[in-house]
């Protein structure tokens, strides 16, 4: 029973993700890719006229599935089966969280800093808000995310998906050393 | 029927990024910090297993379940794609979420993330609607 609330070592966790890939294609010439189902929710609530959102959502609907497989997959393996354990980071980056304040690490968020609470400071509204915003302009910019560009483009040898994810990388490198312990700080 | 599939794929997926913890904040922060090798250890291991998965798809030219031809996968460059990577990269730090995990980590019991999520729908048709003034789109 341990098993089912343990968390998974990255070499169990990244072939399934992998695996994912080939299936969509199998099942039917579906490529992975997350950031496009904001489209689809943008196409289907507030097309408003917009170009980019004037197209049939709804023969796209096999990736709210899987977003809604997604929102599942979340609810059993992080809230059902969830860890009781705090997460097995390393030591190094316990000791910077705790120099911001942040001792918990007790589930996959921290709830010191993001709840509703602080969703209404500053510091809240930069890291949901901003940081939110950030990712949904970002992804359709940049046509695609983690999974769209990450592992299938990269899965598919598409050099402009390399850049992609250099880019997330180095956007994200920038931002955690120079932009996130101004904000904690707040 | 079928979308029943994908919903039961995303499950799988869903787990995989929960289960390794890939839709952590703490683990991306680690990840960025280079102060572990998890992160990178599950980009490493997914990657070559979806290169090598294409490679025998297209080698013994497997149909998809309805007889179909497995279309190509081909991503075209555009400047965009540069200037949107790093604007996502820098809501990543932030976050520790990319479209996928957003969903998951609500999941997961997160419920303030749904703020994080509408969030990001408007930053999307926010791009949607200024496209045409943006360089590089397409």
């Amino acid at each position: 029973m341990d098993l089912l609330y343990k968390p998974w070592p990255w070499y169990v966790a990244g072939p399934i993700i992998g695996l994912t890939v080939p299936l969509l294609l199998w099942m039917g010439n579906k490529r992975l890719g997350i950031s496009s189902t904001l489209r689809h929710i943008c196409a289907a609530c507030a097309a408003a006229k917009i170009p980019l959102f004037s197209y049939d959502w709804k023969k796209e609907i096999w990736s709210l599935f899987f977003a809604g497989g997604l929102l599942l997959g979340g609810i059993i393996g992080g809230w059902i089966f969830s860890n009781p354990n705090p997460v097995a980071i390393s030591s190094k980056t316990v000791e910077y969280f705790s120099s911001f304040g942040i001792t918990q690490q007790n589930g996959l968020m921290p709830e010191e800093i993001f709840n509703w609470q602080t969703l209404l400071s500053l510091k809240g509204f930069l890291l949901m808000i901003v940081g939110g915003f950030f990712v949904g302009f970002g992804t359709r910019y940049a046509q695609g995310c983690t999974s769209g560009h990450g592992i299938l483009g990269l899965s598919a040898l598409q050099w402009p998906s390399l850049v992609a994810t250099a880019s997330f990388f180095i956007g994200g490198i920038l931002f955690a050393h120079f932009v996130l312990p101004l904000i904690l700080s707040l | 029927m079928k979308n029943l599939g994908y919903l039961f794929v995303g499950i799988v997926f869903g787990l995989a990024l929960t289960k390794g913890e890939a839709i952590s904040w703490y683990r991306i922060q680690e990840m960025f910090r280079f102060e572990s090798f998890h992160m990178f250890g599950i980009f490493m291991t997914a990657v070559p297993v979806g290169a090598i998965s294409i490679y025998l798809l297209k080698k013994f030219n497997i149909k998809t379940l309805e007889g179909e031809k497995i279309e190509k996968t081909k991503k075209d460059f555009h400047p965009g794609i540069i200037i949107g990577s790093l604007i996502f990269g820098f809501g990543w730090a932030l976050t520790g979420a990319c479209p996928g995990p957003l969903y998951a980590q609500i999941g997961s019991g997160s419920v303030v993330t749904i703020a994080t999520l509408l969030a990001a729908i408007l930053g999307t048709w926010t791009f949607g609607r200024i496209q045409h003034l943006l360089p590089g789109h397409r």
